[in-house]
């Protein structure tokens, strides 16, 4: 963070709108891969209600990033707060493996590029989203079942093939069933890695058409990360530009598309126009 | 002193054919097994006259616990006359001086592979069970790593998800043996290849049950006493085979655990498969005294 262009700082400041406090909060993460430093004191707070996007070529950490916020992986120093009743101060990568678990569980969903990562491809679908309630301790066939329909439901996949297996599935159809396993339980935080990237034009319109809609109806707070500037600038409130494991650029998302103000951004935003 | 002075004269054989050091070995698992019920606990499976896969495991249990005042029965899918049966039972005799038996009521340990008797056992029998599979999340993680770690969160949701599947693809539960069942609330084993209608027998039972895995070189325990809950749905309960109506053609018992035995022209007869309870039966109406313990299965219900 040692963007200095005499400009008033956007990038640490929460716009002035924002009154409440961040549902995730992640101060100073540093990590390295051998030599590779993919994240350099990165600082993010996501807003409830909020759609965050993070932009940044390939390489420049945003996926560890998101991988971060889901406990997938710890960094080598910094901070991770999320304001979960009961949580609000603990450092959720002190977490013991099975409280880390339990907590990505029942309170962060994700949605993977590579759906063969979220998804058991050998089960049904609605099993797949069922999973998730059996994790969080549901041992009701009628109330799984009821509720593996409701959030595939939610997330427009057709009924009729709610028992098919995801391998038989077209691409857009398995990102809908990793959307219903993700909000099955109604998580406070859904994270978006390149949910459409690789689905053609048409598809991805229309999955962008559901993701947009859930967020109104249900409000849930999202991290988008996308390389596509275009589905950035659909879905997204704020955005984040990354670039070598640092944050470039931060503010609201209008704003960072129509004044760019970092020289990378402002090349990335000239790109795509 | 010489270290030779210290030690015992050699001898071609040791009593009960495994050495002493690694019968040592097994009771030391063997007790670290029932003070965590249902947890796999891993052992050096040694070489015995027997392929891996025939009954090792089972096998070395019993000569660990084996005594020359012990009555041993071993049962290869409920029969005491099957060539493995006989021969492991012969086996463990030659070698221990034990005592052998067909009869469940006689003997001090049974050993067993696919079925637990019909007749109820007593607090001073032991059951060995033959497990081909120890792991129950086998089928669900290939990666044992991952498996152990899933055993030590309890996170036995998969398993589920299992059963959760068969009832989407087929209607109802298809799981036939090797039933997983919840063991003292914590642990999930896989209960051998035992059918759905041996599962309750395990539960509170009043004897001591070893499962050993000798190709997978591991072993756990149920003891006395102990909760073994097959996993169901609240809604879907759990069900055992539908045995209760038929009738052994042999022996006339009904309502236990049967052999289905096909017929030419499409129908099947059946025989009771614990089959010293058939000879028992039949011994009986022939008007010998003999004595049929009470059976955890009356009238085909589960009463125990």
């Amino acid at each position: 963070m040692s963007l200095d262009l005499g400009l008033p700082a956007l990038e640490r400041a929460a716009p002035r709108l924002m009154r409440t406090e961040p549902l995730l909060n992640m101060r100073d993460i540093s990590k390295s891969y051998g030599n590779v430093r993919a994240l350099r004191d990165v600082d993010a707070a996501v807003y409830p209600g909020e759609v965050m996007g993070i932009v940044g070529e390939s390489g420049s950490g945003k996926s560890t990033l998101l991988r971060m916020m889901n406990l997938e992986d710890t960094p080598d120093s910094g901070n991770y707060t999320l304001r979960l009743p009961g949580r609000e101060n603990e450092n959720l990568f002190d977490l013991t493996r099975y409280e880390r678990r339990m907590l990505c569980a029942r309170n962060i969903g994700i949605v993977y590029q590579n759906p063969h990562l979220g998804l058991l491809m050998k089960h049904s679908s609605s099993g797949n989203v069922a999973e998730r309630l059996l994790i969080a301790g549901e041992r009701s066939f009628e109330v799984l079942r009821d509720k593996a329909r409701e959030a595939l439901d939610a997330s427009e996949f057709p009924l009729d093939r709610m028992d098919a297996r995801p391998i038989e599935l077209s691409g857009g159809m398995q990102q809908r069933v990793q959307l219903a396993k993700a909000i099955a339980l109604e998580p406070a935080l859904l994270l978006l890695d390149e949910p459409t990237t690789g689905l053609d034009v048409s598809v991805q319109a229309l999955v962008l058409d559901t993701l947009k809609r859930l967020q109104r109806d249900r409000k849930i707070t999202m991290v988008l990360v996308s390389h596509d500037l275009g589905v950035i600038r659909t879905m997204a409130d704020r955005v984040m530009v990354m670039r070598h494991g640092e944050v470039v650029e931060q503010g609201l998302a209008d704003q960072v598309f129509q004044d760019p103000q970092h020289p990378y951004t402002q090349q990335l935003v000239h790109a795509k126009l | 002193m010489s270290l030779a002075s210290l030690t015992k004269d050699w001898a071609a054989t040791s009593y009960g054919f495994l050495d002493a050091s690694a019968k040592r070995e097994l009771r030391r698992k063997m007790l670290k097994a029932i003070a965590v019920p249902g947890c796999q606990m891993p052992y050096a499976s040694r070489e015995v006259p027997m392929a891996r896969g025939w009954g090792t495991g089972g096998l070395q249990v019993t000569l660990t616990l084996v005594n020359s005042a012990s009555v041993v029965k071993v049962i290869d899918q409920g029969a005491d006359d099957g060539v493995n049966a006989a021969s492991i039972r012969r086996f463990i005799s030659r070698v221990s001086g034990a005592a052998e038996t067909w009869d469940t009521l006689s003997a001090t340990i049974v050993q067993s592979r696919h079925r637990i008797p019909e007749e109820i056992m007593r607090e001073d029998q032991v059951l060995v069970l033959q497990v081909p599979n120890p792991e129950p999340l086998r089928g669900v993680e290939p990666n044992i790593s991952i498996a152990r770690q899933m055993h030590a969160d309890a996170d036995y949701g998969k398993l589920w998800l299992t059963l959760y599947e068969q009832i989407v693809r087929k209607g109802r539960i298809m799981q036939g043996a090797s039933y997983p069942a919840m063991v003292n609330g914590r642990h999930v084993m896989t209960p051998s290849p035992i059918p759905r209608w041996d599962v309750p027998k395990l539960n509170m039972a009043r004897h001591l049950t070893f499962l050993s895995a000798g190709r997978e070189k591991r072993l756990h325990a149920v003891p006395p006493y102990t909760r073994v809950e097959p996993l169901v749905f609240s809604d879907r309960p759990y069900q055992v085979e539908d045995h209760a109506d038929l009738t052994c053609r042999r022996s006339g018992v009904r309502g236990f655990f049967m052999n289905e035995l096909p017929q030419d022209g499409g129908g099947s007869v059946f025989e009771v498969s614990d089959s010293n309870l058939g000879i028992k039966a039949i011994d009986k109406a022939d008007g010998s005294a003999i004595e049929i313990g009470e059976t955890w299965y009356r009238n085909g219900e589960y009463s125990a």
